[in-house]
């Protein structure tokens, strides 16, 4: 039987996500007898090599580097799941969403307690090698379409293993109480 | 002098006093509605619209429209069901809820809401508004981020001569709830308390040298939904 191809991927997030899925434990075994990981930080694949059935997003966009992975994501993907809140709706790095950019930039490169007085020239990270800051911190499903979110900060590794398996499996998805959690 | 009502709600037979909501007379038979800006005990409100139901046919709230003989409720519609998710999604869109940065995760009613009804994306886009947080109060921190304009603080907390510490100020959409610096200053300990408790999110918090004390898995929703006591009384 031809396995199922998954990618995964960690935008403006922290890894957690990524964690919880290898917080299956000893499932990890079954989950290699189901898929076969194409792109994605667990096997250190850096480019599609092939077209994925799933994707698994981590975080939301916070640059321009973000958006053209998500992108990527979904040209390459038959179905993307955003995996968490920061996906989801933004997460902790979504609260600067209300403070305008240029703030943010002054208070991490002039004013903060970490660097003032040391930043005489006022220098701002502005190498064309970087990625540009977006205004704000976007959810996945406002850039692209998004077929399935698992909330959860990060979602409980059960919740992350179940869904892949009704997902691969074909089977509807059931959604227990004790694993839809915001936190 | 009490006058016993009947009534329907989703085709049970349920009974209750005459001038009793429909919120409350539910609760009392076993049927949870769910309220965010009404609790039993003040008037009240219908400001957050989640209670709706629809009465012999039109769509009402349920915690403002008192019972009547023959009155038939439906609460559990698929169309209900929708309608109250769509409340709950436009909160969640219209603040700033960080859940996982917030002391009350667990214990907000709102994300207690959020989870019974099983949103796990809302539909709206999120407007990631400009709000404040308030230090300034001796025993007290306000996040308007997290306010939904429930009231319930302005109809519940009054000092000892009755004055509300709480007020809504501005206008429109640019709407929040004040608190009286002055008022605010002489509140007593349990009167803060009291004030954090009434509060369904976490817009009022005490400051206090320990937050996040409760552990997760200990946290009042975290095994069980919002209103399964009352369905399972």
């Amino acid at each position: 039987m031809n396995k199922t191809i998954v990618a995964t991927t960690s935008l403006a997030g922290c890894f957690g996500c990524h964690m919880s899925f290898l917080d299956i434990d000893e499932k990890i075994l079954d989950l290699i007898e189901l898929v076969e990981f194409n792109k994605s930080p667990i096997n250190d694949i850096k480019e599609f090599t092939r077209m994925c059935d799933i994707g698994l997003i981590e975080g939301g966009c916070c640059n321009n580097e973000n958006v053209h992975v998500l992108r990527n994501f979904r040209a390459h993907c038959k179905i993307l799941v955003s995996v968490g809140e920061c996906a989801i709706m933004g997460g902790l790095p979504a609260l600067r969403n209300a403070i305008p950019l240029s703030e943010c930039m002054a208070e991490a490169y002039l004013h903060g307690p970490s660097v003032a007085g040391n930043n005489e020239n006022g220098i701002m990270p502005n190498d064309p090698e970087l990625p540009v800051i977006l205004d704000k911190v976007y959810p996945c499903h406002e850039i692209v379409r998004i077929d399935y979110h698992l909330p959860g900060c990060p979602p409980r590794a059960d919740l992350i293993w179940q869904a892949l398996v009704a997902l691969v499996q074909g089977d509807p998805l059931k959604l227990p109480y004790e694993l839809i959690k915001f936190d | 002098m009490n006058q016993l009502i009947a009534f329907k709600i989703d085709g049970k037979e349920c009974m209750g006093q005459k001038g009793q909501n429909i919120a409350d007379a539910a609760r009392e038979n076993g049927i949870y509605i769910p309220t965010l800006c009404h609790i039993q005990g003040l008037k009240p409100r219908g400001a957050c619209r989640i209670c709706s139901v629809r009465v012999n046919g039109r769509l009402m709230t349920a915690c403002t429209t008192p019972i009547a003989q023959g009155m038939e409720v439906d609460s559990k519609s698929a169309e209900i069901q929708n309608l109250r998710k769509a409340i709950i999604e436009l909160m969640f869109t219209e603040g700033n809820h960080f859940c996982p940065s917030c002391e009350q995760s667990g214990q907000c009613e709102l994300q207690a809401l959020a989870y019974r009804y099983q949103m796990l994306v809302p539909r709206f886009q999120f407007q990631f508004p400009h709000r404040s947080v308030e230090a300034s109060h001796p025993r007290l921190i306000k996040d308007h981020n997290r306010c939904i304009l429930c009231k319930r603080c302005i109809r519940a907390i009054k000092d000892e001569k009755g004055r509300s510490i709480f007020a809504f100020g501005k206008r429109g959409h640019h709407v929040e709830i004040n608190i009286d610096t002055r008022l605010s200053k002489d509140m007593t300990a349990s009167e803060a308390r009291q004030a954090s408790e009434i509060c369904p999110v976490g817009a009022i918090l005490l400051k206090k040298e320990e937050g996040f004390k409760t552990p997760i898995g200990l946290r009042k929703y975290d095994h069980k939904a919002i209103g399964s006591e009352v369905e399972n009384s």
